[in-house]
């Protein structure tokens, strides 16, 4: 006899107790970043990591101050900020609440939020912030129709956008271990709910597979955060070519169209002053090959040699070629642009045509037949950077630039998924000590609450911890 | 001939009745129980068993609120056991087999000796109501008796309607009378009604019996008990069950029945349990399975009837008995009476409010089958909170409800009102989301606080509860604070095959390891030692054991019951005009004004509202 019945997920997402830090601002670069950190820990754990100029105690200052000074990772400073204090009931949320201004480079945003995760706040849900405001009376009815229709438009887009975050097979994935998972819950509460009568029992051995399974899934995506670079510091992207290619107008078209942050971050991994670019949220890192300068008859000279090094760290190459003269410079463009994607067999490499303004129609035709997948631009008319755009966000958007690989960009289902991993270990644990399946039990529904954090599932029983999940971060 | 004006009536002497009607006499109310046969008190009318999985829990919680099934149960008692041990303590599930004479008759002489309440023996056939508010019921003699409040717990017996086979007729039960009348009253007040279907299998002479063919099974050699109270004692000698199985042969010849079954010829139209299935439905529904469990239950100390459970069905006699002749050990046997399924009215309780008054009526209070339950301890905890509900309504005190996180009493009520049911609704420790929280060792801890507040548990138990707490708290914190010497822990550990340990540490650190057990801990003299020092009997050990072993997971369900809790405190005014939310779904608005949910949180359990349901309402409610 098998039966199925209401299968309860805890709800978890009432942390009203807990200290829930998110971006503020809209995500991407800005020229400045405004990161919330709400909650009763809130002045506590922003106190721990900023150090004011004046050596003041944020602790001890009163509500609506604002004060300067630097986020510190122990010794090291990520960036000089502002940092506002608002005490209870007197902030958006009518809790204790921090607001570091800080500068606006994605890069920058996320070390912070990263110190803040690990000092103890939680990632906020989408709309956690407001939902706090009106759970603490902070929100009048006037305001309150606009929010809700707000809500209920914007109801399947956010759904959408999470689920598009999700790309490649993963989404399904995680899904169909989700719904794998609450199979095995059910045939678990089967044999607690039904001991005395002659029911199968959940077999631990498959279990135990299924669980490896999700365990190697959540591994690979929790591995794409944090060596995708995406979130952290951009894609990687050199631009090689001769000097006179236009690569630096080439870039500066790219940036000054973007507002484009040029950061020098100390102490980080990185060893170059390099640019950032970001484009629709997704950020580039534009990696310095000024080594090369030669042709190639001297491509095996140190210099070059330097340049391979860029390149072996870049995801994509941009190579750049002077329209009117390449002759000039390269005996074989087909042979040097072969030569560079047989040394990185998995590095994109784009061919760039530049200052076709100074060409006509029939070289065009010509150019185009000799090199149909060369993108043809003028960075000095900022001719064809659209295109360009484009094509580097369509390589990230097919996976190109992945490894095939879903990225995982967003630090909410980063958190889940960490979390998710965590009980999972815990349900692994708990069946090598062959706990009984009552306590699994609390540990499965715990990962499955996690999973559907991350795919948007949601059964009725699951419902309170996605209170305004359609809430814009930060309202 | 009767009080001027009773404060609570109840219409019904099963189990929802009986404790309803204990429950608001002890409160000290003015009360009559009428029922149509007052020797059928608390009557069991299917297994002879109280307890089971997540049943036993809810005896568990009667019992520490003052109820009197747990006490009843223990006094009545034939066979002990104590389910799912190998399991962690919240899955623990006392079960008791019963001596089926002797319980109705320990009901009645406990409901005689309760003050404040009298006994009538007629049938209510009508409801009195002026202007939406109960003022008293009319009898079948044509009596009519005035009350405050009123608390029907009908059973089965609405309309009830008996199958045999082909033959049919009115009854609430083998033997005795249908009742009439007060489904119609209620219908021409506006409540909306259902049929419901159940079943019961046959009964027989266990001198027909061959009990050398089946396996026998016998209580726990350690009883236990289900009262918290010192009114009852374990037993000292039990009575076994037996095992037997069915076969193709019987499936065979059962099927050859079919076309006379009311279950597949139309003629019953209305839902039975899906996890209570008669035979004919098991062997129809799951056709490659060739033989299923039969359980052959003794119905009492000295009487030679057994009740034959597995066997439910409405086939006819002749194939009941045909069929059942075929089972190992049923070779000879003799019938004392067919089974039979019953077809009765219920009211879908999205009609009651959590105290289980009807929203339509004042003062009108439905309990157990009538809300479209089964099972005597799902009837008999309805019973007591209607009885406690009734009571402090006719004395105009604040209602008492009982949430989610405390009691399974609670999830129960919850679900009803919540969700309705579309099939007869028994408990199940996965309905409980907290379960680890609602055990039946915790549940005088839970409860009896709550019930001594309001005037229905007394004081002795009251002490009993607080006593067991000290003594707990006391030893459990003995581990906390002492330490143990590595020489003497290591032994332990290794007998264990645990991690041996390299210094020394607080004793509640190595107890807490899933394989280390009391036993084990009390081979440390100063355990042993605090142990005999303190005369700590079973009880507070194993209340200690589960404290300590458990402790990380009761703490994490704590946690996640504590936030519901925010969300329970969201309170939605009673005349919310759902209607002007031009963001809520069609779906939600329509479930929403139907069930009016009291909280946030209860509103966000209904099927067919979204969290973005949700999101809207707190919006508009601005908070």
């Amino acid at each position: 006899m098998f039966i199925k019945h209401n299968f309860f997920v805890p709800l978890q997402s009432m942390q009203n107790q807990d200290t829930i830090v998110a971006l503020a601002t809209p995500s991407g670069a800005g020229a400045i970043a405004v990161i919330r950190v709400s909650g009763p820990e809130a002045i506590l754990i922003a106190s721990g990591i900023f150090k004011s100029i004046h050596n003041k105690d944020l602790k001890k200052q009163r509500t609506h101050s604002i004060h300067l000074g630097h986020i510190m990772d122990d010794n090291r400073v990520i960036d000089e900020v502002l940092v506002s204090v608002f005490k209870n009931p007197n902030s958006y949320t009518g809790e204790d609440t921090v607001e570091i201004s800080c500068h606006g480079s994605s890069y920058i945003q996320q070390e912070i939020i990263q110190l803040l995760l690990r000092k103890g706040c939680r990632s906020a849900q989408a709309g956690e912030f407001t939902l706090r405001a009106f759970l603490n009376g902070k929100m009048d009815l006037s305001q309150a129709e606009a929010v809700a229709d707000l809500i209920a438009s914007e109801n399947e887009a956010a759904h959408q956008v999470a689920m598009q975050q999700m790309r490649g097979g993963f989404s399904n994935e995680i899904a169909k271990l989700r719904e794998e998972l609450l199979n095995f819950a059910s045939l678990i509460e089967l044999e607690l709910d039904f001991a005395e009568e002659d029911v199968e029992f959940a077999d631990r051995i498959q279990f135990q597979d299924l669980l490896i399974k999700i365990e190697n899934v959540l591994k690979k995506l929790i591995d794409s955060f944090a060596t995708g670079n995406v979130i952290k510091a951009g894609i990687p992207v050199a631009i090689a070519g001769a000097p006179n290619a236009g690569k630096s107008t080439l870039l500066n078209a790219l940036l000054n169209e973007e507002r484009a942050i040029v950061s020098d971050i100390a102490g980080t991994t990185r060893d170059a002053i390099e640019d950032e670019l970001t484009i629709k949220g997704i950020g580039f890192r534009f990696i310095d090959t000024a080594g090369i300068r030669d042709t190639i008859d001297t491509i095996e000279s140190i210099g070059i040699s330097k340049t391979y090094e860029k390149m072996q760290q870049a995801r994509l190459v941009l190579f750049l070629f002077d329209a009117n003269d390449y002759k000039e410079h390269y005996k074989n463009l087909e042979v040097e642009v072969n030569r560079i994607q047989n040394k990185y067999p998995q590095k994109q490499v784009l061919l760039i045509a530049n200052k076709t303004d100074l060409l006509n129609e029939h070289r065009i035709q010509t150019l185009q037949t000799k090199f149909p997948e060369a993108i043809l631009i003028s960075a000095l008319n900022r001719d064809g950077i659209e295109q360009l755009k484009e094509k580097l966000l369509s390589l990230v958007n097919t996976g190109v630039l992945t490894s095939g690989d879903t990225i995982v960009t967003n630090t909410r289902h980063y958190d889940s998924l960490n979390k998710a991993l965590a009980e999972i270990k815990k349900v692994q644990q708990g069946l090598e000590e062959n706990l009984s399946g009552d306590l699994l039990a609390i540990d499965i529904r715990q990962a499955l609450y996690y999973f559907g954090e991350i795919t948007g599932q949601v059964t009725n029983d699951e419902v309170l911890g996605n209170i305004f999940a359609n809430f814009c971060i930060g309202k | 001939m009767f009080e001027n004006e009773y404060e609570v009536i109840i219409v019904g002497g099963g189990h929802a009745g009986s404790e309803a009607a204990a429950a608001a006499a002890n409160m000290g109310s003015k009360t009559l129980l009428i029922t149509m046969n007052l020797q059928n008190i608390a009557q069991m009318s299917c297994n002879p068993a109280m307890g089971g999985i997540a049943k036993g829990q809810i005896v568990r919680e009667i019992d520490a609120m003052g109820g009197y099934s747990g006490i009843v149960s223990d006094k009545t008692a034939i066979q002990f056991k104590m389910l799912n041990k190998s399991k962690g303590p919240a899955m623990w599930s006392p079960r008791v087999q019963s001596d089926r004479m002797k319980f109705a008759e320990t009901w009645r002489l406990m409901l005689e000796q309760t003050p404040n309440l009298d006994f009538y023996q007629d049938m209510v056939s009508g409801l009195i109501v002026k202007n939406n508010k109960i003022v008293g019921v009319k009898t079948g003699l044509g009596i009519e008796i005035k009350a405050k409040t009123v608390i029907l717990t009908n059973g089965t017996f609405l309309n009830g309607l008996i199958h045999i086979g082909d033959k049919q007729f009115g009854g609430g039960r083998a033997g005795e009378k249908a009742s009439t009348g007060i489904t119609e009253d209620l219908i021409n007040l506006g409540f909306e009604s259902g049929r419901m279907k159940t079943g019961t299998p046959p009964r027989v002479d266990g001198r027909s019996l061959d009990f050398s063919k089946m396996e026998e099974q016998s209580g726990d050699p350690i009883p236990e008990k289900f009262s918290f109270s010192d009114q009852t004692n374990p037993l000292s000698s039990q009575r076994s069950c037996y095992m037997t199985y069915t076969s193709p042969t019987v499936h065979e010849l059962l099927k050859d029945g079919f076309d006379r079954s009311p279950m597949f010829n139309g003629r019953i139209k209305s839902i039975g349990p899906r996890y209570c299935p008669s035979i004919e439905d098991k062997i129809n529904r799951f056709a490659d399975k060739d033989r299923h469990q039969l359980f052959v239950e003794p119905e009492g100390w000295n009487t030679v009837e057994f009740y034959v459970n597995g066997f439910s069905t409405s086939l006819p006699e002749d194939v009941q008995f045909k069929a059942l002749r075929s089972v190992a050990g049923f070779e000879n046997v003799k019938f004392f009476r067919p089974g039979y399924a019953i077809e009765y009215d219920y009211f879908p309780p999205t009609q009651l409010k959590h105290t289980l008054e009807t929203k339509l009526v004042d003062g009108l209070f439905f309990a157990g089958q009538i809300n479209g339950t089964t099972g005597y301890e799902e009837a008999a905890s309805q019973g007591l909170m209607a009885g406690i509900n009734a009571h402090l309504k006719a004395h105009r005190k604040e209602p008492f409800i009982l949430k989610r996180n405390e009691a399974y009493i609670g999830v129960l009520i919850d679900d009803l009102i919540t969700k309705g049911t579309e099939e007869p609704y028994r408990m199940f420790t996965s309905r409980a989301e907290y379960r680890t929280l609602l055990r039946q060792d915790n549940a005088d801890f839970r409860l009896t606080p709550k019930s001594f507040a309001i005037g229905l548990a007394k004081e002795s138990r009251m002490q009993r509860m607080v006593e067991k707490q000290e003594k707990s708290s006391a030893f459990v914190n003995f581990f906390k604070k002492t330490s143990f010497s590595v020489e003497e822990m290591n032994p332990i550990l290794k007998e264990k095959n645990s991690a041996l340990i390299k210094q020394s540490d607080k004793m509640f650190k190595v107890f807490s390891r899933p394989n280390i057990t009391l036993n084990d801990m009390r081979k440390i003299p100063t355990v042993e030692a605090f142990i005999n020092e303190n005369n700590f009997d079973n009880e507070i050990l194993e209340q200690v054991e589960i404290q300590v072993k458990y402790s990380g997971y009761i703490d994490k369900e704590k946690n996640n019951a504590d936030k519901l809790n925010r969300l329970e405190g969201i309170k939605i005014p009673n005349d919310f005009d759902y209607s002007k939310l031009k963001s809520l779904s069609f779906e939600a608005k329509e479930k929403l004004t139907k069930i009016r949910p009291t909280t946030i949180s209860q509103a966000s359990r209904i099927s067919g509202v979204s969290p973005n349901d949700i999101s809207v309402m707190l919006v508009y409610m601005g908070r």
